[in-house]
């Protein structure tokens, strides 16, 4: 099945011959499709015209300012010029917790993720019985978004990275233990029962006969999380917080004079995503291609 | 000879193998030493409340209802959580407070009693004795039974009781009860509501046949108003703030995607014969997906304020980046067969893409973007609480206060239900639209 269906396969054929049934079908699919198309446009333009009702600014008031802002900043930021390189060794230690909070979510998140995965995965499973508990589990973390259990943890732990740090991680067992377990699933299971024959463990089954055959997906998988987690650090930072998005949110607060610094956040904040996100393209296509 | 290099081969991969199963792990280990210290990790101890969290939790599951009295002007005041929105009238107060002139009686349970008159203050407390507290010249004087438990805090100028009933606290200016009670306070009614304080039972018996409370409503009507306008939990704001959030990731991820499948066609090799052009609109979509959408977020709130449509437009741009990148690679990876069977019914450029490309890809790309649909309901609450709208909003500011924790549970159970309502949402669409199932 190709295209977008509607309703069932092609049922008896009625009228005059095979050629008027199936311009009958293709008619009516037509049409079901130009419905369907219709109440989306329908429900779009509503959508939109009451998103911009409930804005402080209307879109198309906004629409000529939208310029303003980044001008503005770039202007001072030209004026400014000779500062930026100074300004990236200053913010550097900044980008460097923000990598780290993304880092070391992503490992702990992870390792918690093989742990659940394993867990929840049909034919793998410590305890057979337990699976939907330990899916349910993943769908619960999955499900909180890292800024409530950000914010609520700021409040009892204090500032700093570790908040941060928990939350992020929170989300990724959830996230990733979907993905590892998918993966897990189509896990050859010959290996598994070659191991239990000769008596090994839970534990040691998993690792020897079952981590070689997944991990570099798995690997591949944390990278992509990687990616996502140091763009959700960022955004935690400036909302709550340590790291890059926390010194950006100052900057923005001071105003004209530190557009500046703004510049060189989001300089660095740009060239870090795309570096990873080539790094991690790059390493991803060899793991999944096969050489390791 | 061959055999000797073979398994001196395999011998190599053997060694190699275990040098990486020990140098993972050691590897891991020296980073989180690393981090551990560099995120003073041994400070946290220090720096951790936790008497915040047992307030959190507490507040979590019950509220508590203060009865103050000004010991100046004698004036007694019973309120929910200390705030005016939820302050007794004056002639319906709590059946656990009993006034009688200038004395107070306030039971806590179990036999715990305070009681507020002339003199001063006393609390009984079962199995210890009563705490008298009068004021003498500027301090206060405090008789209780010898030895003196640590649960009473004692100064010239106040003293505080914390027991497993209550709080009590004595000043010179007032003199203030703490009663706890499990649940969420004034969910539905708040006290200058007709209908606060009544069984579910009496609720519905008034609903359906008892005379109108409000001679202008029926009083289902009057009912559904009152919780609608609820001062202390604002459920008609909160329905309202969900509806946008919802409402900027439904937006922004299908205007992303009306957005991104011309650009994709554009960046396509086996469609986009212009090798310029192609390359263009890759580094557009590298632009747009590289400046990540919080920088977005803030340049569109600085020119359109805060609101739903910004928080749509900040998803919307985001996310064109990522699906022009994503679609453009499956429309490489169709199948040339129909486009070349259309092709040679003599099929414009337009039709061949209409007919022979788009039924190929689209299964491909609706699951994408109800997968997003999903991520994206997530993102809107955290761009909720940068550009101010949704519940995004409404969370960071129950926050902020730092007192109505009872709110900040409502709001987190209500984004996880909203998260897995577009999660199953997304689901059923996905198999409806996709396997036509």
């Amino acid at each position: 099945m190709v295209d977008v269906a509607f309703g069932p396969e092609p049922g008896p054929k009625r009228g005059n011959g095979p050629g008027e049934s199936y311009l009958a079908m293709v008619r009516r699919k037509r049409m079901y499709g130009g419905i369907l198309l219709a109440v989306f446009v329908a429900m779009m333009a509503a959508g939109f015209q009451l998103a911009d009702g409930r804005n402080a600014g209307g879109f198309w008031d906004g629409l000529h300012r939208l310029g303003d802002f980044p001008s503005e900043v770039l202007a001072e930021a030209w004026r400014n010029r000779a500062n930026i390189p100074g300004l990236f060794w200053q913010f550097l230690p900044s980008l460097i917790e923000t990598l780290n909070i993304a880092a070391l979510s992503t490992l702990l998140g992870g390792l918690g993720a093989m742990m659940l995965a394993l867990l929840a995965t049909r034919g793998l499973a410590r305890w057979p019985r337990l699976t939907p508990l330990f899916r349910r589990l993943m769908d619960a973390l999955r499900a909180v978004p890292e800024i409530v259990v950000a914010l609520v943890l700021i409040f009892i732990l204090g500032g700093g990275p570790i908040p941060a740090v928990i939350a992020i991680a929170l989300h990724t067992v959830g996230a990733l233990g979907k993905l590892f377990s998918e993966v897990a699933e189509n896990a050859d299971l010959k290996p598994v029962e070659g191991l239990t024959s000769v008596g090994a463990g839970w534990g040691q089954r998993m690792v020897l006969g079952v981590l070689p055959q997944v991990a570099p997906n798995w690997v591949s998988y944390a990278l992509l999380r990687f990616e996502i987690n140091v763009r959700a650090s960022a955004i935690l930072g400036f909302v709550g917080s340590g790291g890059i998005g926390y010194d950006l949110k100052l900057a923005m607060q001071w105003g004209g004079g530190k557009y500046d610094q703004v510049v060189a956040i989001f300089l660095l904040l740009f060239l870090t995503i795309v570096a990873i996100d080539r790094l991690s393209d790059h390493v991803r296509a060899r793991l999944v291609k096969g050489r390791v | 000879m061959v055999d000797a290099s073979l398994s001196m081969d395999m011998v190599a991969r053997f060694q190699r193998r275990r040098l990486m199963a020990l140098g993972v792990p050691v590897l891991i280990l020296m980073y989180l030493s690393y981090v551990f210290i560099a995120f003073d990790v041994a400070g946290l101890a220090a720096r951790a409340r936790l008497d915040h969290a047992v307030v959190l939790l507490s507040d979590f599951v019950s509220h508590k209802t203060h009865v103050t009295r000004d010991n100046r002007s004698g004036a007694l005041s019973v309120a929910i959580e200390g705030e005016a929105k939820g302050l007794y009238p004056a002639g319906r107060l709590p059946a656990w407070v009993s006034v009688d002139g200038a004395t107070t009686r306030i039971d806590l349970g179990d036999g715990h009693m305070v009681q507020y008159d002339a003199d001063g203050a006393q609390y009984v407390v079962p199995g210890y004795g009563t705490i008298a507290i009068r004021p003498e010249g500027g301090k206060l004087v405090l008789t209780a039974p010898e030895p003196r438990p640590d649960w009473i805090n004692a100064s010239d100028t106040r003293v505080s009781v914390t027991t497993e009933a209550g709080r009590f606290a004595y000043t010179r200016s007032k003199v203030e009860t703490f009663r706890y009670a499990p649940g969420w306070e004034l969910f539905f009614f708040t006290l200058d509501s007709p209908f606060s304080g009544r069984a579910p039972g009496d609720l519905l018996a008034l609903a359906l046949w008892g005379e109108r409370v409000d001679p202008a409503l029926p009083n289902a009507m009057a009912m559904v108003r009152d919780v609608w306008t609820n001062k202390m939990w604002r459920h008609g704001d909160v329905v309202w703030a969900i509806f946008e959030t919802v409402l900027m990731a439904f937006l922004g991820t299908f205007g992303a995607a009306l957005l991104a499948l011309p650009m994709a066609f554009m960046a396509a090799s086996n469609i986009m014969p212009v090798r310029a052009l192609r390359f263009a609109f890759r580094r557009l979509f590298d632009f747009l997906r590289g400046v990540d959408g919080l920088i977005w977020t803030i340049i569109l709130s600085r020119a359109f304020g805060p609101g739903p449509m910004t928080g749509a437009l900040a998803i919307l741009i985001t996310d064109s980046g990522s699906f022009g990148k994503t679609f453009s690679e499956a429309l490489e990876n169709i199948d040339e067969k129909q486009v070349e069977g259309i092709r040679s019914t003599g099929a414009n450029g337009v039709q061949r893409a209409r007919f022979g490309v788009i039924p190929q890809v689209t299964p491909v790309l609706l699951s994408q973007v109800l997968y997003y649909l999903e991520s994206n309901t997530r993102s809107a609450t955290v761009i909720g609480a940068i550009v101010g709208g949704g519940i995004g909003l409404l969370l960071t500011q129950a926050i902020q206060t730092q007192k109505d924790w009872e709110e900040v549970a409502y709001y987190m159970l209500l984004i996880v239900l909203m998260v897995m309502a577009m999660d199953s949402v997304s689901g059923w669409l996905r198999r409806k639209l996709i396997t036509g199932g």
